[in-house]
Parts: C-alpha cells; sequence; structure tokens
C-alpha cells in the first residue's frame, strides 16, 4: 500500500535525534509492549509479514503520532482480535468474557532463550529457479498494490543491477495476507544514487534493495 | 513491576494512559493463559542485559585480528556469526558489508525497523524514526554530517535498504595505532553506530590501554 510507513526519499521529517546512552526501552510499558507482541506471536497465528502489515494500515495521521511501541501495542490488539484470541470487548474492559475457555500459554519462560536461539528463518528449501542472475540489469515494476508490499514507492520503474541472489524466500506480498508463502528468490539489486533521486545525488553512491522476483522485470 | 518512569523526551511522549492500556492487556491476555508473565520478564531481561551491540563488536573485533575469520564472515555471515555465538531471532539472514578507504556502508530500513538484533539489539529511537528512514536513502551524506561523520566526494557510499529478512552489519574499518591492541580492547572500541554505518571507529586519544 502507498502508506506513510513507505517513507523512503520524502522530506519534512525533521532532524534525527541521536540520543547519548539511550536505554533499549524507556518505560516500562514499552519493554511489556514488546514482549507481549513476541509471547503472542509465539502462537503462530499470524507471520511476520501480517503482523508489519497491522502496522502500516494504521492511519497516516496517526502512523506519525504514535511513539514505535504504542504502533506495537496498536498492532498487536488488531491482529489478536482479528484472530479470535480476545474480543474488543474484552480489551476495552480488561477481563476476560464470562466463560471464556482458559489457555495454557504458548511460549513459556523456559522456552524463550531456545525459541529467539531458533528465529524464525523465512528461507524455504525449494527448488525454484531465480528468474534473474547476478549482474543482469532489471526494472524494479510499476506496481501499487493496496495491500502490503516490500518494494518500496521510491524505487518502482527505476532502472538497476542484480547485485547478489539471496537465495528463496517466502514473498511477504501474500504471505502478509495469507495468501501462501509463494516462495521466490530475493536478490539484492543496485540502484545507482543518480538513477533514483536524479543528478544532484553523489555520482559513486547507490542504495541496495532487497527485491522479489515477482518485484522485477527484466530491462 | 515497578511504576512507570515517565522520561523526559521530546521525541516520544509517553502518556500514562500507554502503561494503563499495556498493563490492562497483559492482565487479560494472562488471565485467559495466552501468555505467561515470566516469558515476558525473560524476552525483556534477554534484551537488556544479554543481547546488545556488544555482541556485534567481538565480531567485528574478531575480523580484524583474524583474516581467516573475516573471510568467513564476509562469505558466510551466519556460519561466521554463530562461530562467535550469535544467531537466531531477526538475524536468521545476515550479511556483513566492509567499509574501506573508499567505500562506506549505511544501514536503513525504510519500510519499518529491520535491524540485526543478535548481534546489535534492538534498535535505537533515531534508527526507527521517520527523519532517520525518509532521508538514509535520498541523502546518506546530509545524514552522515548529522551524525558528525563528514565523507570526501570520492568515497562511495552504499545505503543498504533492508526490505526483505536478509540483515545487515557493517565491518568497519580498524583505525591506524590499534595494532597492538588485543581482540577484546578492540571489541571496546567499536561502537553501535559504526555497525550501523553512521559513524566510524576511532583509536583511543593515548593508542594502546586505555
Amino acid at each position: 500500500m502507498n502508506g506513510v510507513h513507505d517513507m523512503g526519499g520524502m522530506h519534512g521529517m525533521g532532524p534525527i535525534e541521536h540520543e547519548k546512552n539511550e536505554p533499549v526501552f524507556h518505560a516500562p510499558w514499552e519493554a511489556r509492549a514488546y514482549a507481549l507482541n513476541r509471547a503472542m506471536g509465539a502462537w503462530g497465528k499470524w507471520n511476520i509479514d501480517a503482523s508489519r502489515h497491522a502496522k502500516e494500515v494504521i492511519p497516516a495521521t496517526e502512523y506519525l503520532r504514535m511513539s514505535y511501541y504504542e504502533k506495537w501495542i496498536t498492532g498487536l490488539v488488531e491482529l489478536m482480535v482479528e484472530h479470535g484470541l480476545v474480543t474488543r470487548q474484552e480489551v476495552a474492559s480488561g477481563k476476560p468474557a464470562t466463560g471464556a475457555p482458559k489457555a495454557t500459554p504458548a511460549l513459556t519462560a523456559d522456552a524463550v532463550a531456545r525459541t529467539l536461539g531458533v528465529g524464525a528463518p523465512t528461507s524455504r528449501d525449494v527448488a525454484v529457479a531465480p528468474r534473474f542472475k547476478v549482474g543482469q540489469h532489471v526494472r524494479a515494476r510499476n506496481i501499487h498494490p493496496a495491500g502490503h508490499t516490500r518494494l518500496p514507492r521510491y524505487a518502482r520503474g527505476k532502472l538497476g543491477t542484480i547485485a547478489r541472489d539471496h537465495g528463496v524466500f517466502v514473498f511477504p506480498d501474500t504471505n502478509a495476507h495469507f495468501l501462501g508463502e509463494k516462495p521466490q528468490h530475493v536478490y539484492s539489486v543496485r540502484f545507482a544514487a543518480r538513477e533514483l533521486w536524479g543528478e544532484k545525488a553523489g555520482r559513486r553512491d547507490a542504495v541496495y534493495i532487497d527485491l522479489w522476483d515477482d518485484h522485477l522485470e527484466q530491462a | 513491576m515497578q511504576e512507570p518512569q515517565d522520561h523526559d523526551h521530546d521525541h516520544q511522549v509517553v502518556p500514562s494512559d500507554l502503561t494503563l492500556r499495556t498493563k490492562a492487556l497483559e492482565s487479560l491476555l494472562v488471565e485467559k493463559g495466552l501468555v505467561d508473565p515470566a516469558a515476558l520478564d525473560a524476552l525483556i531481561d534477554t534484551y537488556e542485559h544479554k543481547v546488545g551491540p556488544r555482541n556485534g563488536a567481538r565480531v567485528v573485533a574478531r575480523a580484524w585480528v583474524d583474516p581467516a575469520y573475516k573471510k568467513r564472515l564476509l562469505g558466510d555471515a551466519n556460519a561466521a556469526i554463530r562461530e562467535v555465538g550469535y544467531g537466531g531471532s531477526q538475524g536468521e539472514h545476515m550479511v556483513v558489508v566492509e567499509n574501506g578507504p573508499k567505500l562506506h556502508n549505511i544501514v536503513v530500513c525504510t519500510l519499518c525497523s529491520c535491524y540485526p538484533w543478535p548481534v546489535l539489539g534492538l534498535p535505537p529511537v533515531w534508527y526507527k524514526s521517520a527523519p532517520y528512514r525518509s532521508r538514509a536513502v535520498i541523502d546518506p551524506r546530509g545524514v552522515l554530517r548529522e551524525f558528525g561523520l563528514e565523507l570526501a566526494e570520492d568515497v562511495e557510499i552504499r545505503v543498504w535498504d533492508s526490505t526483505a529478512e536478509v540483515r545487515y552489519l557493517v565491518l568497519p574499518e580498524r583505525p591506524a595505532g590499534t595494532e597492538k591492541m588485543s581482540e577484546e580492547e578492540l571489541a571496546a572500541l567499536v561502537s553501535r553506530d559504526a555497525m550501523v554505518g553512521v559513524a566510524k571507529v576511532t583509536a583511543p586519544q593515548t593508542g594502546g590501554k586505555a
């Protein structure tokens, strides 16, 4: 979706505020918000792409106003409601509905270290032929899907070169909507800064973007 | 849980209703048996105390002192980082990019906040902020200047936009004057910012042991 989250190349966002000796979390609620997201993700009801999309669909004015972990809490509530883990009424009241069944947590304390250590690889060991090879010139497709996509707006229609083939990965644009993993090759594509931003950009500079086969066409 | 400390941050206002909202949500999820509060504590403890940029610094220092390790790191970052003991969540697919006298790498995630957690921990606020996400790709030199890093025109800048599940770590240049330092001393010099690519690593003023 052409949302405000897709902000590469935008102006007017203000100066970068670098905080010295920044704490990992700025308040206890941020830490709990982070951990709740991870613990609820362990139920496997949604995937990382759906979880990103849940934040992208926060209305633009709210998205820009909210702090980072407020977006995490907001997205989490939407996912939990959508997937039937809680009802809006329960969230509003903070109490389980009368007669609601009691579950057993998907992630227990003793499993945290192992779960984090393994992670959740999104590479897929399936034989899918690459559509492009290293060194080949490609064009990022000029597409504007209304749903989730990892093809940023600033690259669409631009010419690049395949710099590296990362291998076969889940395709977020379908996976976020539970339309299948559609495994395909992901490439690091080199776009000259001047191709993206015009003549004022550095002559030697470049932006490398990770893109999937479905984002690219032959140049 | 201790009482909320609403820090003063002009860029991150923390209204107390978020404290209340999060508490209410946690208590609902615990009561429904969906969440184990001890698991939340363990998750928080991991990223507050165990996983952070010191991990990445050890990887960088190892690459500086051991050419064979550096070769493995640049060839298969996942395996090489595992050798030092790190990996997993949000670092499942690592790529390491090396800085040189005429090449500078900088990492961003324009679409969200992708960041290599196992080696750098959770990202700082500026990395997740709109100003950095919007400008790193269109004006990397201006962004680096804001971080106090002025690069010559003939230095090629490569911006890595983390749009997939590949996570990037910058291998900074080893500063001159550190030839006699041990791997451990070198690791202490390597900052988080240098591994994101918004700073360089500098040698201690006195040289040698700090």
